[in-house]
């Protein structure tokens, strides 16, 4: 069985390298400041052997965004999720890690086309799925649509209808 | 690794984008169904009766499709043209890739804006006479998709249809039904249409 | 004499007859040796991951299916994981066997497609195709007697599967699983040595270990290489891990070792529906739930391995009968994100079919 580590214990280790780099810790992951993301993960993938990058999802929670990336090493079989925080709507920056993981490449590309953060560092930053020229971010709480028969759709989210 | 390019990419993908921007700007009405070809008063060619049956005869058991499989519908339209629903039987098993030697145009699965241009430009490559058939419920009125901000609400905003097969996905004798009616609707379109 | 070539960019798809979907490359040639590629993708992007935001948990379940719409079962599988972890609902013996049935059987017709049409890529037009598909007509055959869809099936729930496998199943089961391994080694024999097949697939398309790793490929493109991961023996779900059977793994990483993958895992596949059907228990079918139900707040992550790779959906819930975040790990848009390296230096007729060994889906890689 893929063992999840557990993200209090790896918050000690890197609070030891990087001082102010964790906010937050809980049994399931490690919430670091999205400045310290690059840092932190390099360091991640030398001592844990973490290198296979599962996955990277965007959610908005209509005040911030947070980021959730999922880590598993190959060889040793265990993983870790890294949680990451933006504040900022107009325009959301986040440093890339591409260069550590290849695999990055498309999903940073896919999370700035729907949702409009952007990613410091990315070779390629455009749109992938949409086309250029189109207007706003589909994925945010605030893009509209209609949808026949799906309920009032508000900028908190959908309601039961 | 890092290559020199000939052409800028994103200056290609601001043109490309224009071009979907105009297409979705021009299509809001759909386009009216071709039924002109049914007008009764068009019979009355005596003189022509039997070189008309043998060119509908010949016209109608060799409608030769091109290939838009788009999406899931595809892979039905693809077991039709297997052994067991054989569409060889109706003369159609020749999908022509090109779609200057083709008749038919069998659209199967959901149509985006972004590929609304290139679908377009494949209608008006084809030579007349010519047929669309809208395969399953995405064609016909955007399906199961319909509200998306990328989804064509129907492909009658882009081309005109002539036969629609509903279904998510049609069975394979859903859409050898679709073909006989397409098989009537050709018979009805006289040699003299003015 | 030397030629003076200038660059020419050629632009392959969207509408192409190699392409497995809707899928376009800027390719830049030099001569006739390609040395630049750039992807694009969004032909088939329909939104699903907005559009579940709108319908509840139980009606995202058909959206599911149309993402990678040839191993609809897989999807089904990796969305109810995914949403049982999140409610904490148990799931009845009798559904878990019934369940590895359907997602092994959908493996197995799933690279009888991607076999049949990576031959249909190299100039063997239909003809591997049509044997291939009367195969898979028997499979969609016993998907039909189950739940009555031959393509989107809608099948799995959360709590197990919507309805019991009729009477006539397991006769036709048993019978279709006597005769697959003589018809695998059927078309083994007609492909593997064949020169033509040999000539254009081995050496050719290689990609290392550590490359694959790096990009996040997963599945067989991942097994070719050398690289022994497997999620069912990995980090098993449901009850994989009662059965036994082998993780086929290639040396190379060339197409040729990819085709050999599928054909492997195919036997692999058989194996473990041969076990299961003997096992196979009474009981129920599925713990009642109800459509509108409203799972506590919190996150959950449920992954499957599919016939491309690792399938993941990571739900994000805020108590209310909607998904909050719905989103897709798809394997076949990751597994392209190493088609640039390794098409580079080769030829027109090379890419294509190192794009057809992938073997993708562009339902999944578009969403």
């Amino acid at each position: 069985m893929t063992k999840p580590l557990s993200g209090s214990d790896i918050a000690q280790q890197i609070g030891d390298q990087f001082p102010d780099a964790v906010t937050d810790s809980n049994e399931t992951a490690v919430f670091v400041r999205s400045e310290a993301l690059l840092d932190v993960a390099g360091f991640l993938k030398e001592s844990l052997d973490l290198n296979y990058l599962n996955n990277i999802t965007a959610v908005d929670y209509t005040d911030y965004f947070e980021l959730t990336y999922l880590f598993t090493s190959l060889a040793s079989n265990h993983s870790l999720v890294i949680k990451t925080r933006c504040e900022e709507r107009d325009n959301p920056r986040v440093p890339s890690v591409v260069s550590l993981w290849q695999g990055a490449d498309f999903q940073e590309r896919e999370i700035y086309d729907l949702l409009g953060i952007s990613f410091d560092g990315h070779p390629n930053m455009k749109r992938i799925f949409l086309w250029d020229g189109f207007q706003g971010y589909p994925l945010r709480k605030d893009f509209i649509i209609d949808v026949p028969g799906g309920g009032k759709a508000t900028k908190q989210g959908v309601n039961d209808a | 690794m890092e290559i020199e390019r000939p052409y800028v990419s994103s200056e290609l993908d601001k043109i490309e984008g224009a071009q979907i921007d105009a297409l979705m700007a021009a299509s809001k009405e759909p386009y009216p169904d071709p039924v002109a070809w049914l007008h009764e008063e068009l019979q009355q060619n005596v003189l022509l009766t039997s070189t008309e049956h043998v060119i509908d005869w010949g016209k109608r058991y060799s409608v030769w499709p091109v290939l838009l499989g788009l999406a899931c519908c595809a892979f039905e339209m693809i077991c039709a043209a297997a052994s067991r629903y054989d569409f060889s039987r109706f003369g159609m098993e020749v999908f022509r890739f090109s779609p200057r030697q083709a008749d038919l145009m069998l659209v199967a699965g959901t149509l985006t804006w972004k590929m609304a241009p290139a679908l377009r430009r494949i209608y008006d490559q084809m030579a007349e006479p010519k047929w669309v058939i809208a395969m399953g419920a995405c064609t016909v009125s955007g399906g199961a998709f319909r509200g998306s901000y990328s989804v064509v609400p129907g492909i009658n905003l882009i081309v005109p249809v002539d036969v629609y097969i509903p279904g998510c996905p049609p069975r394979p004798e859903g859409l050898l039904h679709g073909f006989m009616e397409l098989h009537r609707k050709v018979l009805a379109d006289k040699l003299i249409k003015k | 004499m030397t030629l003076n070539t200038e660059q020419v960019i050629i632009n392959i798809g969207p509408q192409h007859p190699s392409t497995h979907g809707v899928f376009r490359m800027r390719v830049t040639f030099d001569g006739e040796v390609i040395i630049d590629m750039e992807p694009v993708f969004g032909y088939l992007h329909r939104g699903i991951e907005k559009l579940a935001e709108h319908k509840t948990y139980v009606q995202n379940i058909p959206f599911t299916d149309r993402l990678d719409y040839l191993a609809a079962m897989s999807n089904n599988f990796a969305y109810v994981l995914a949403v049982e972890k999140l409610a904490g609902i148990e799931v009845p013996e009798r559904a878990e066997y019934i369940r590895i049935i359907m997602a092994e059987l959908m493996r197995i017709s799933s690279h009888l497609m991607g076999v049949g049409f990576f031959l249909n890529d190299m100039g063997a037009f239909m003809t591997p195709v049509l044997y291939m598909l009367r195969e898979r007509e028997k499979i969609l055959d016993l998907f039909e007697m189950a739940c009555g869809q031959r393509l989107t099936y809608n099948y799995m729930r959360f709590g197990g599967v919507s309805h019991d496998i009729p009477g006539e199943f397991m006769p036709a089961l048993k019978r279709f699983i006597d005769e697959m391994p003589g018809y695998i080694d059927e078309y083994d024999q007609l492909i593997a040595e064949n020169e033509i097949v040999l000539a254009r697939t081995k050496g050719i398309g290689i990609l290392s270990a550590d490359q694959a790793i790096n990009a996040s490929t997963a599945g067989p493109v991942l097994r070719a290489t050398g690289v022994k991961w497997d999620l069912r023996k990995a980090d098993p779900y449901s009850i994989y891990d009662r059965f036994d059977f082998d993780v086929p793994t290639g040396t190379n990483g060339d197409n040729y070792d990819r085709y050999r993958m599928k054909i492997e895992e195919m036997k692999q596949s058989v194996r473990i529906v041969k076990q299961a059907m003997e096992q196979l228990p009474q009981g129920e079918i599925c713990t009642r739930v109800s459509p509108t139900f409203k799972p506590p707040k919190g996150e959950a992550y449920g992954r499957v391995e599919g016939p491309k790779g690792e399938l993941g959906f990571f739900i994000v819930s805020d108590g209310s009968a909607k998904p909050y975040r719905f989103k897709v790990r798809p394997p076949a848009l990751l597994n392209l994100t190493v088609l640039r390296e390794m098409i580079i230096g080769w030829k027109l007729a090379d890419a294509i079919v190192t794009f057809g060994s992938i073997d993708i889906c562009m339902g999944e890689v578009d969403r």
